[in-house]
């Protein structure tokens, strides 16, 4: 009479599709194709890079001598290699801030609704559609000697004509000058969404908070976009590190190679000299460098967070 | 402390006019809630008192002085909003500190009123947070506090409490009436929630599309509604209404022939009554009582026993919804059929304008 029920079994819930919420080994197929490409075009690339910079290549016998550090040895006492450096540090020092500034004035200036706000957006953000051969062309015009735009301002004012390009000092910042020109569009578009997320009625309470403008720009705005500001300055300096076109194109890195920077030394090393070896370990160590920017901003930009 | 007195004031967003004329006086340490539907304009008119929205025409004066032309920081008000509008990036006490540092005060004073405010709002252990780390409800009450230290002539609530839980709310409702009573400072409220209105409010203004509809004690709105506007949105349940002729019952009330079955009498003077003017009975829930001897019957659709008293909904002979009140101990149960007592007391007329009409008292 007592007998315990016999246990049942229950019985297993029945779903549409079976498999859902299982794991199984074909569902990594679906990144295959991803992962492939991945593989392929970086993984492989870096690994191989890091490899060819310890040899020393001859691309006629296609024979390579294993030389350990030896291209990095001699990197580090190449005056042009070296200048290089200096010349893209000299860069990103005139870029990265100019592109943080400017980029964030144009964003407050128009981050308001309206035509005419969203005009000048669609302006300013224009340019950065424009290929660099465009954008070097025009502006080889304009610092044309004699005839371009900026000799005839600097004759119609009554002052020395100078030629930017042909300067040792001046052709770096031109290039600087061009490049902001050329993309500050995108770090606006960055800070304009930035600020479009600032709840509105924080702006208010300030203002019942008698507190001016410079103070509620200071004090509201800039903390509240703290993350964008290094978000653009983080992608700027990664950017402006692989200087290439507009030096290519204006100045092929003159005059006296003052405006020519690392990937310009690592392509002429590379597709001009044939020293593919040597090439490589310039491009390690612009990888490297790039590498500890991006690590000291980050965590300058976490140890403020935290503050 | 400052009275404030809305002088005409109108506020058109482009073509659309939101507040046509309006004009208000608000005593000096008065709480004045402003109550009405969304889109009725309360916020708005709040927002031009502060000086966050600018004024289409008229004048607002505080503390005597005209304002209209001065920025928000120079009126003497201070505002807490409904999302709390914290500085996220400042801590509990920069946030209630940066408005009196912008004026330039002493540290030693800032310091003063932040730890008398703290203290008055429980803050204390909470002054070095972020708004980040804090609940729904220690925000609101650090937006409260960054508004106490200001001491402004007058404080502006925009539906403070309407992102708090229900139990929360009920509890910052009485620390505001205590705050009120401790500060004694005009206060300007606006909500849609008449709960808050008639618990908080010294007068309620009543609006409705951009108008006041009336201004008045809560017990003056309830009692006796200005319109059938006021009737129908003070309260809860809605008040009862019941259109219908005036029949002539030989004496000086008016009495209305309603839901095509029976005589409503009410103690409302036909003297008062516009000639000719086709009514609306109308009478609360409580004022209608579910009594078995009572002549008017009704079927009783849905019993809400909520504890303190029963709700009957019901309908009557001609279709119309009735919602009774019954006694706590009432055994109606849905479908069965009920008597219903009219409080002839308690019966208000509107005319075909929404104008009411009171028994005479």
């Amino acid at each position: 009479m007592n007998q315990p029920p016999a246990k049942q079994k229950a019985p297993r819930p029945q779903t549409s599709a079976p498999g859902v919420g299982l794991s199984h080994w074909g569902n990594a197929l679906f990144i295959l194709p991803f992962l492939i490409c991945y593989v392929l075009l970086l993984v492989y690339p870096v690994f191989n890079g890091f490899w060819l910079s310890l040899n020393e290549i001859d691309q006629l016998s296609d024979s390579s001598d294993f030389v350990g550090l030896a291209n990095f040895v001699q990197l580090f006492s190449d005056d042009i290699f070296r200048g290089a450096i200096r010349n893209t540090f000299y860069f990103i020092f005139l870029t990265t801030p100019a592109f943080v500034a400017l980029g964030l004035v144009l964003a407050l200036a128009l981050n308001r609704p309206g035509k005419t706000g969203a005009t000048l957006r669609a302006i300013f953000f224009g340019s950065s559609v424009l290929s660099v051969t465009i954008v070097t062309l025009v502006w080889r015009l304009v610092f044309m000697p004699d005839r371009g735009l900026l000799a005839n301002i600097m004759s119609g004012l009554g002052l020395t004509q100078i030629a930017p390009l042909a300067s040792e000092t001046l052709a770096l910042p031109a290039i600087a000058l061009v490049t902001v020109w050329w993309i500050v569009g995108l770090p606006m578009m960055l800070f304009l969404s930035a600020l479009q997320q600032v709840p509105q009625d924080i702006y208010e309470a300030a203002a019942l908070d008698n507190a001016s403008r410079w103070r509620t720009f200071v004090s509201i705005t800039l903390p509240s976009i703290k993350r964008t500001v290094a978000l653009v300055a983080v992608i700027e300096v990664i950017l402006q590190f692989q200087l290439f076109g507009q030096s290519q194109l204006m100045t092929l890195g003159g005059p006296n190679n003052t405006s020519r920077s690392i990937v310009m030394f690592i392509y002429d090393a590379g597709f001009k000299q044939w020293a593919l070896g040597y090439s490589a370990a310039a491009a390690q160590v612009l990888f490297a460098l790039m590498l500890v920017g991006v690590a000291v901003q980050m965590w300058i930009a976490r140890k403020r967070d935290a503050e | 402390m400052a009275g404030i007195e809305l002088l005409g004031v109108k506020k058109n967003f482009g073509i659309v006019e939101v507040i046509p004329d309006l004009s208000l006086s608000i005593n000096d340490g008065e709480f004045v809630v402003f109550l009405g539907p969304s889109g009725c304009g309360k916020s708005t008119l709040l927002r031009m008192i502060a000086g966050l929205e600018t004024v289409s025409g008229g004048d607002i004066h505080i503390g005597g002085r005209s304002i209209v032309a001065l920025p928000p920081g120079a009126r003497d008000v201070a505002m807490v909003f409904q999302h709390y509008a914290l500085y996220p990036h400042m801590s509990v006490h920069d946030n209630m500190a940066f408005g009196l540092r912008n004026i330039g005060m002493a540290e030693q004073e800032i310091e003063r009123r932040i730890s008398e405010a703290a203290r008055m709002l429980e803050l204390q252990d909470l002054l070095e947070r972020k708004p980040m780390q804090m609940s729904g409800g220690q925000r609101q009450r650090v937006a409260i506090s960054r508004a106490v230290v200001k001491e402004p002539g007058a404080f502006l609530f925009d539906e403070p409490l309407s992102n708090l839980d229900a139990a929360l709310r009920t509890r910052t409702r009485v620390e505001l009436a205590r705050l009120h009573q401790r500060l004694k400072t005009t206060m300007v409220f606006v909500t849609h929630d008449q709960i808050e209105a008639m618990t908080l409010a010294t007068r309620i203004v009543v609006m409705n599309k951009g108008r006041v509809e009336q201004v008045g004690t809560p017990m003056e709105v309830y009692h006796s509604p200005a319109t059938r506007f006021v009737a129908g949105f003070i309260g809860s349940p809605v008040m009862n209404f019941l259109p219908g002729p005036l029949v002539d019952s030989g004496n000086a009330c008016a009495t209305l022939f309603v839901a095509n079955g029976f005589e409503l009498a009410t103690q409302i003077p036909l003297s008062a009554l516009p000639p000719g003017a086709s009514l609306t009975a109308g009478v609360r829930a409580e004022y209608l009582i579910v009594d078995a001897d009572a002549p008017v019957k009704a079927k009783a659709d849905v019993v809400e026993r909520l504890g303190e008293r029963t709700l009957v909904y019901a309908t009557l002979a001609d279709g119309s919804f009735v919602v009774a009140e019954a006694p706590r101990d009432c055994t109606v149960n849905a479908g069965e059929t009920v008597g219903l007592r009219f409080d002839a007391a308690h019966v208000h007329l509107f005319d075909e304008s929404g104008k009411a009409y009171h028994a005479a008292s």
